[in-house]
């Protein structure tokens, strides 16, 4: 039985207010959180799969070129070694999420320094890490690499549907009396997720089971296929607890098909686990940028010009792009636009989604340069911004679905208390410290994704909702279990969410934020076909029935599941699908975050005093999980404008900074306490359960939030990322 | 990891005798063992020294402290003696790592860690240090966080850590005792090497040399500063720290001790900058003056350019802080 719904018109109904159970928006704690602190949930390098051996990949240390030799023999035989596979189905770079294909194979072929080129395997990982280490790697080198995406001679493409050109900007510059043209940079990010990428291999026959650590099992499960040359039925993927993902365990990475080969290869089960440094080198990177930002206003704070012109970089033939621009396009009005991006071909380590694709970048730096034409201009920065919410979409003149900027705006500088700054650059001291303060904007493109999910009301009047849904940490087993149980009327205890396995129906992964509102859906369509049947067998309309704590009824006489179901369990799949509320309105969430800063005026020295962010974002489903991702993604902002950098050799292209050492993600102290306001929202557009996505909302932007802020305190504009006390240096107060 | 032979000392005698060729002593491993792991160091032997009788800090016959050689880092930071008397130390010790780094590290260890440079970590690069002339990549690579002052052409490489960097401006003795049993004091500043043509050696250790204790003389008077400047709020290791024994006598300075980490392959002290400032009145000029004199040579390699108008601002913060009226300890 399963309930179809399309996404093509809007959904106002918001049912899941009418639920009595109260579940949906609490915070309920995670159902999986106790099994995660007393360490009973299984991550996947935990399995303890009998006869398991480990692997090891060794990789190029050259940028580009090709494999001649791999010194296999002298190893094998000895210390433990058991074969060292040089498959030409090994994978030579991570799938780009959805890819739902095998990305480039073959190790022969090298494109970046730190590419995998074989897999050790031997009885201990001790034994394969020493072995791959040694490994001896015979190259033929070529001389026309690319390292640096800004240098003339590197090949650039422009992605063709990404280029826009309205209006006339250069003349719109020209004419308006206050302006900005500036040229902005941010640095790569690696994800650095804490649990290292793991893949672990077994195979029975022509069936394999691969327990992995993976976002989108629903893509997974084909690209592994692909790669392996043989059918998705005969795989099976589990990853029912995943430590993080940001983007970096989208599509399957080198480890599940090494370790996949290895143990068919072998005959006996193999793990592959990614060392930090390999985390680094060989699972996707986000793009740097260059973006060249020019602005245009009136008197009246008006925009009459927006550019946003972006180079970025991936390796030659990668359709993936960092899509700098995506939330540029619909954010802000201005006739006259030009927006567009470049990419860069060098040989880097891959490019690929690192949470918030486009506006984790872009919308920092677009929010830097209003605050530079706020400054221009003299209007208050969140004023310059309300000025300029467009009433439809400035290119394509569709209408919005929901759309609270303006509240977040406003809700955030009253609670900052945002008139009370100071607003003279530079000129607010306490002791050692230049105290300022600064504000941004947010937004993130909404999406619904194709999902199902299974839901079972069984017979003893408990629930089991099934989907390969993942839960990276996010609180996806809290917020299906929350909707089953206010739809289904059952307390929390009686619903169990199983997550994370391709046996189940496909869910649409984590990945872009989509995650919570699309297999939230399907849960929501499944129940709904459940209620009817147990309308039906109760003789009553389903939108007559109440049910609640295990029962239903119509009011007086409720009865308990267990007597309804009489021995029978009813089971529905929901399977939503996007439709055309995704084309015909611009859907996205938005927010406001506001910083307090004090920079050491000996050292330059940043550090974040507080912060707030107000975000939007349609139904919230569990207060506090909806509140973590806020603070996961305002903490990453703090990282982005302070520490976060990926370093390249110009020489070679090779990460310097490949741990947690040296890439300097924010610690505790570095975290002032973070205050989030989730507003009150409804988008009937969006979804049936009129969420939205705000996994990767809070970091759209966070980060010029806190570079405003060093400018307020300072004086000084850094518009390269991150602002290391080294570029304000040279132009703190004399002592 | 290479296969490594490990034999379990049980006394200093035992621990002396095991420490053969190649063999490494292993105390907290907080260090060691990360480098292992990636082959940086293949020692064929390790010696664990962690059951010898080394993890007293005693008072010494003379007023001051003798903190052994395995008195973890977070019971030496956290000791009364140690906070009331040199408090600088305590400072320096939490200022560095990590909480849990810190319950393992011990004061030999922290002693002998080896320098951060990206390229000696990543055995695919050449590195003097690692493979002795193989090259120095960090020399016109990325080297923010390398030496500016006593580095060589071998090598640009820094010694990293803070509690030494105090040790040092407290005139600490380091107490060895060879593989014959003699036992000798040094001081602090004689202890970690330049890199000069050698930069492999860090410091003075020969094989099977045993640190068995840090010997601090008697407090003296005067103001104690950790200053160390990072690029997140903790951590990280020091990108230019300071620290300063500073005594005043009425309007002038009585006498200075400054110490320096993350500027060389050792803690940086230099006897011109503090005969400079003993015996004048503080001013911002002599201030200038005293940190013109400690970066006379300083030498930037690109992308550590910066450590020197940054050692400049902090020397002279720091010197303000410890002469300012009505400052005591
Ligand atoms: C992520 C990270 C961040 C850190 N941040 C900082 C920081 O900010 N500041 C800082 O100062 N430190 C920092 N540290 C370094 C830390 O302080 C050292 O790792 C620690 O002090 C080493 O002590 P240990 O006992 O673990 O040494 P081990 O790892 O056991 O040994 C280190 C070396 O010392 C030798 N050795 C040990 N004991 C003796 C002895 N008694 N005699 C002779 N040789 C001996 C060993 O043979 C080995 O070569 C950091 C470390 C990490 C991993
Ligand atoms: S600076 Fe020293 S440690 Fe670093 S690469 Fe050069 S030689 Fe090696």
């Amino acid at each position: 039985m399963t309930a179809h719904h399309k996404m093509d018109k809007a959904d106002s109904r918001n049912r899941l207010d009418d639920m009595v159970q109260g579940l949906v928006g609490s915070p309920m704690d995670r159902p999986d959180g106790p099994l995660k602190v007393s360490g009973q949930a299984t991550y996947a390098h935990e399995w303890d799969v009998p006869g398991m051996l480990f692997g090891v990949l060794a990789r190029a240390t050259i940028s580009k070129g090709r494999v001649t030799d791999v010194a296999s023999i002298p190893l094998i035989g000895k210390d433990g070694v058991r074969a060292v596979i040089t498959d030409d189905r090994l994978l030579r770079r991570p799938a780009q999420g959805g890819a739902d294909e095998a990305p480039p194979q073959g190790s022969r072929q090298v494109d970046y320094f730190g590419q995998p080129i074989a897999l050790v395997v031997a009885d201990t990982f001790e034994q394969a890490r020493h072995a791959a280490n040694i490994l001896k790697i015979s190259y033929e080198p070529m001389a026309n690499a690319a390292f640096d995406p800004e240098a003339e001679d590197t090949p650039t493409d422009k992605p063709e549907d990404d280029q826009l050109d309205q209006g006339d900007l250069d003349k719109a510059m020209a004419d308006a009396p206050f302006t900005v043209d500036q040229v902005y940079r941010t640095p790569g990010h690696n994800s650095a997720a804490m649990e290292p990428h793991c893949a672990i291999a077994s195979w029975d026959g022509d069936k394999l089971t691969l327990r992995g650590s993976y976002q989108m099992l629903n893509f997974n499960i084909n690209e592994l296929a692909d790669a392996l040359h043989i059918v998705p039925e005969n795989i099976r993927m589990l990853s029912p607890f995943v430590g993080g993902g940001f983007g970096s365990k989208l599509g399957i990475s080198p480890e599940a098909v090494s370790a996949a080969l290895a143990a068919k290869e072998i005959g006996q089960p193999v793990c592959v686990a990614l060392s930090r440094p390999q985390v680094f080198e060989t699972t996707m990177r986000r793009s740097e940028t260059r973006q060249h930002v020019r602005l245009a206003c009136g008197t009246d704070g008006v925009l009459t010009g927006l550019g946003h012109e972006c180079l970025v970089s991936n390796l030659p033939e990668e359709e993936f792009y960092e899509p700098v621009t995506q939330a540029t396009h619909f954010m802000y009005g201005g006739k006259n636009r030009k927006l567009g991006i470049q990419v860069a071909r060098i040989n880097r380590t891959c490019g690929g989604s690192v949470r918030a694709p486009g506006e984790a970048v872009g919308m920092q730096v677009l929010e830097n340069a209003m605050d530079e034409l706020a400054e221009e201009a003299g209007i208050d920065p969140v004023e310059l911004r309300r000025r300029n919410v467009p009433d439809r979409h400035p290119e394509q003149d569709i209408p919005y679905s929901s759309r609270r900027f303006i509240e977040a705006l406003d809700e955030g500088a009253k609670l900052f208390e945002w008139h009370k700054r100071n607003k003279t650059p530079g000129s607010l001291r306490e002791g050692d410290w230049l105290v300022g303060h600064g504000m941004a904007g947010a937004a993130r493109v909404n999406i619904l994704s194709e999902a199902k999910a299974r839901v079972t009301l069984c017979a003893d009047g408990t629930a089991v909702v099934e989907t390969d849904m993942t839960d990276i940490g996010t609180g996806t087993y809290a917020i299906l279990t929350q909707i089953a149980g206010d739809m289904l009327g059952l307390p929390a205890s009686k619903v169990e969410t199983k997550l994370g396995d391709t046996d189940f129906p496909a869910g649409p992964g984590s990945g872009g934020s989509w995650g919570a509102s699309s297999a939230g859906s399907a849960v929501f369509l499944a129940c709904e076909e459940i209620r009817k049947k147990l309308a039906e067998q109760i003789g009553s309309e389903e939108t007559d029935l109440a049910l609640a704590n295990g029962r239903a009824g119509t009011g007086e006489s409720m009865r308990s599941f267990a007597d309804i179901l009489d021995g029978q369990d009813i089971s529905a799949i929901g399977h939503i699908e996007p439709g055309k509320t995704l084309e015909e309105w611009q859907q996205a969430t938005y927010g406001s975050y506001f910083a307090e800063v004090a920079v050491n005026a000996v050292t330059g020295e940043t550090r974040v005093k507080r912060m707030l962010g107000v975000f939007g974002a349609g139904r919230i489903l569990n207060e506090k999980t909806a509140t973590s991702q806020c603070y996961g993604g305002m903490i990453w902002g703090i990282g982005s404008a302070l520490t976060e950098e990926l370093v390249f050799d110009d020489r070679d292209g090779h990460i310097v900074n490949h741990d947690l050492a040296e890439y300097h993600v924010p610690v505790n102290l570095d975290v002032p306490q973070i205050e989030v306001v989730l507003l009150e929202e409804r988008d009937a557009l969006a979804s049936p359960i009129q969420a939205k996505g705000i996994g990767e909302l809070g970091i759209c932007g966070a980060a010029a939030a806190v570079t405003n802020a060093i400018y307020n305190a300072t004086g000084i504009r850094v518009r390269d990322y991150p602002a290391t006390l080294d570029k304000l240096l040279a132009r703190l107060p004399e002592q | 990891m290479k296969p490594f032979a490990y034999a379990r000392a049980s006394d200093r005698d035992g621990a002396r005798a095991e420490a053969a060729d190649n063999a490494l002593y292993i105390a907290g491993g907080t260090n060691l063992l990360d480098l292992m792991k990636l082959e940086v160091m293949a020692p064929d032997k390790l010696v664990d020294i962690n059951r010898l009788d080394l993890s007293e800090l005693a008072d010494t016959d003379d007023g001051g402290l003798r903190i052994g050689a395995l008195v973890t880092n977070s019971d030496c930071a956290a000791d009364q003696r140690i906070r009331r008397d040199y408090p600088l130390l305590s400072r320096a010790i939490l200022a560095g790592a990590s909480g849990q780094l810190r319950n393992k590290a011990t004061t030999g260890g922290n002693l002998c860690q080896r320098t951060r440079c990206y390229y000696f970590y990543d055995t695919a690069m050449p590195c003097n240090k690692r493979e002795p002339g193989s090259g120095c990549q960090a020399l016109a690579g990325f080297n923010r966080i390398h030496a500016i002052l006593g580095a060589s052409e071998a090598c640009i490489a820094t010694y990293p850590g803070d509690m030494a960097v105090a040790m040092t401006a407290l005139d600490a003795r380091v107490e060895i005792e060879n593989v014959d049993g003699a036992i000798r004091q040094i001081p602090i500043q004689d202890f970690h090497c330049l890199p000069g043509d050698n930069p492999e050696r860090d410091n003075i250790l020969e094989n099977g040399d045993l640190i068995t204790a840090v010997i601090l003389p008697r407090p003296v008077e005067g103001k104690q500063i950790y200053r160390k400047v990072r690029d997140r709020a903790s951590y990280a290791f020091a990108l230019c720290s300071v620290a300063a024994v500073v005594q005043m006598d009425r309007e002038t300075i009585a006498a200075a001790a400054l110490a320096f980490g993350g500027l060389a392959h050792k803690p940086w002290r230099d006897e011109t900058v503090e005969a400079l400032l003993v015996g004048e009145k503080p001013s911002a000029q002599l201030f200038g003056r005293a940190a013109d004199q400690l970066l006379a040579e300083a030498q930037g390699h690109g992308s550590n350019d910066f450590k020197i108008p940054l050692t400049r601002r902090v020397m002279i913060s720091v010197l303000q802080e410890a002469t300012e009226k009505g400052a005591a300890a």
